[in-house]
């Protein structure tokens, strides 16, 4: 498989920060809410060069997504930003009848999601968002990998008319992908191309996953690499292809099982091409303090846990 | 000048309309879409800036915006709707039932002429019209959003988000309204959660608060071109509406049973004999 370097680390969050500064400078329509986490969010240059189109709303978050929602009613684009369980669970209702049944124009960026938010523990660390938001009808759903891809995927959702969750996290993790890749929502990307097992990755876990697939070639097996950045619409004929080939499937994500990309894999492949599966998630338990590597070890979301799994489910093969 | 004995027709007319259609429905709202009936025939026959030809769910410019915050009335907006012309007052009879567009709680998936946002499920109002009435500051657009809440509504602290963000970021192109009919579902306000002094913590927060008799439409056209005197003044406004629940119908009024009860066949038609036709039944 194509080598790919390790060696730039930038977080995910910055990369909507920039790319949100940039859609400023290009439309005029692109207007921004925080609820007090501007310096978190990297929201700070876009409020700094737009004041009159940045909104401070201050610790009120449900007010945010009602704002948002009514900013749409006139043509602007909003761009909610907050941590992603103060973007997804705290503001349940408001999305579900103000924003994606009323289907609005808003874009819920949330960052800090998943366990890798690290030192502050269970309370912040959501690991249900995906889930919560692909049960939306209206909603689009999707989780970069990178600095890179996070910038692209902030880029093209504003080009996209309805509502979008984009989910992002705290911590530098390898920047991977190009810096000129054209983002198409929906869209799977194939890392590698391979014959033995398809591993199906989203977020942070795209980087694990191809460190897992250089450690089962060396073992002689051919892993077929997956990005899943869109999870809702999820691109059906990408997965059903790739286990077409492998006849397996293992699926990684810094996110619940129930819920999540593997709960969504799993139903496609349950109804329309039956495969063995094994998924590399949190199995139903709130995370803890920790460093964010800490955390990814004790929660099995690590290299060697999807090395294990593909070893497994290759076995498992009908 | 307003023709107020015109506007008291058509409000006599949203009232049958509503009673029809929750008896139609054997669902609904009366006691609240009854109370109200007379600010919605003033705000869309007399006060707002409207044209129901040119609307489009996502775009205010050139108009007033209306914002029902308070969705479970939605048989009063229905009505003044299709009776100001939105859509063919024939419609009406399909109210709450499969396949319609006049869903129980408003709701813009069935594109309904007039409808920019859903709601239903309380204290959501207010942020929606916040965000409207920005829109409409960031376009220079100089038409004012209104929007309609509960008394009991405004036990949600999500009001209360929205309250303090109107006044801390002067939203002054905002005009709310809250029906005060002192009734919710489960018994009167007073006794189920009691809003202490709802005047004065509405001027705590920082707004401009008038009085009106919302079942009184010479009053009602009265306060609202007042408030919208007060607008543009770095203050948002709310109008205290003071309303009878059920107003108009004798064994309806002033009582939270009525709230989401409709009436049986009988019930209906002594309710409609208390209410003139005036422009015609749907």
């Amino acid at each position: 498989m194509e080598k790919y370097s390790f060696s730039e680390y930038k977080d995910t969050r910055s990369g909507f920060g920039d790319a949100l500064l940039e859609l400023g400078r290009k439309n005029s329509d692109i207007v921004a809410l925080c609820a007090d986490l501007t310096g978190s969010l990297k929201m700070n240059a876009f409020a700094t060069e737009f004041p009159n189109r940045f909104f401070q709303i201050g610790i009120a978050e449900a007010n945010m997504m009602g704002i948002a929602a009514g900013l749409t009613i006139g043509g602007k684009i909003p761009f909610t930003g907050t941590f992603a369980n103060f973007s997804t669970g705290r503001v349940y209702d408001q999305i579900r009848q103000s924003i994606a049944y009323s289907n609005k124009n808003v874009k819920i960026c949330a960052s800090h999601a998943g366990i890798t938010l690290g030192e502050d523990g269970a309370t912040h660390q959501i690991l249900e968002d995906i889930g919560l938001m692909k049960m939306l009808p209206n909603m689009v759903v999707i989780n970069p990998c990178d600095y890179n891809q996070t910038k692209a995927a902030t880029l093209a959702i504003a080009e996209y008319f309805g509502p979008v969750y984009l989910r992002f996290g705290r911590p530098k993790v390898p920047n991977l992908t190009a810096s000129d890749q054209k983002f198409e929502i929906g869209k799977a990307i194939t890392i590698s191309e391979g014959s033995d097992v398809s591993i199906f990755a989203t977020g942070h876990l795209v980087a694990t996953a191809i460190k897992a697939g250089e450690i089962l070639e060396q073992k002689g097996i051919k892993a077929e690499i997956i990005n899943i950045h869109t999870i809702k619409p999820l691109d059906r004929l990408a997965v059903i292809n790739s286990v077409r080939k492998t006849a397996c499937a293992v699926t990684a994500e810094e996110h619940m099982k129930n819920g999540g990309l593997g709960d969504s894999i799993a139903q496609l492949l349950a109804c329309e091409f039956p495969a063995a599966i094994e998924m590399i998630a949190v199995d139903d338990e709130f995370g803890e303090s920790g460093k964010p590597e800490e955390l990814l070890v004790k929660y099995g979301l690590d290299t060697t846990d999807i090395v294990d799994a593909a070893l497994k489910v290759i076995t498992r093969k009908a | 000048m307003p023709n107020i004995i015109e506007l008291e027709k058509i409000a006599s007319q949203l009232r049958r309309d509503i009673v029809r259609m929750v008896h139609g429905a054997s669902s609904g709202h009366p006691g609240g879409s009854l109370g109200c009936a007379d600010v919605l025939v003033a705000l869309y026959f007399e006060v707002l800036n409207h044209n129901p030809e040119k609307f489009l769910v996502n775009e205010n410019n050139g108009q007033d915006l209306f914002f029902l915050s308070i969705g479970h009335i939605s048989a009063a907006w229905y009505s003044v709707l299709a009776r100001s012309g939105y859509f063919d007052v024939a419609e009406l009879a399909t109210f709450r039932k499969i396949n319609s567009r006049l869903q129980g709680h408003p709701a813009t998936e069935e594109d309904l002429p007039g409808i920019r946002i859903a709601s239903g499920s309380l204290g959501q109002g207010l942020s929606v019209a916040i965000g409207a009435a920005i829109a409409k500051k960031l376009e220079k657009d100089p038409n004012i959003v209104y929007c309609l809440m509960g008394d009991g509504e405004i036990q949600e602290g999500q009001v209360w988000e929205a309250a303090m963000y109107a006044s801390a970021k002067k939203v002054d192109n905002l005009i709310a309204i809250v029906d005060y009919n002192g009734k919710q579902i489960d018994g009167p306000v007073e006794e189920v959660m009691p809003i202490n002094n709802i005047h004065g913590i509405w001027k705590k927060f920082g707004w401009t608060v008038l009085e009106m008799d919302g079942n009184n439409m010479t009053d009602v056209v009265e306060k609202l071109k007042l408030a919208k005197e007060y607008t543009n003044n770095k203050k948002a406004v709310v109008i205290i509406m003071n309303t009878v629940m059920g107003f108009g119908v004798d064994f309806m009024m002033g009582t939270h049973k009525w709230h989401g009860v409709p009436p049986n066949d009988e019930q209906a038609e002594q309710a409609l004999s208390q209410l003139e036709e005036t422009i015609g039944d749907y």
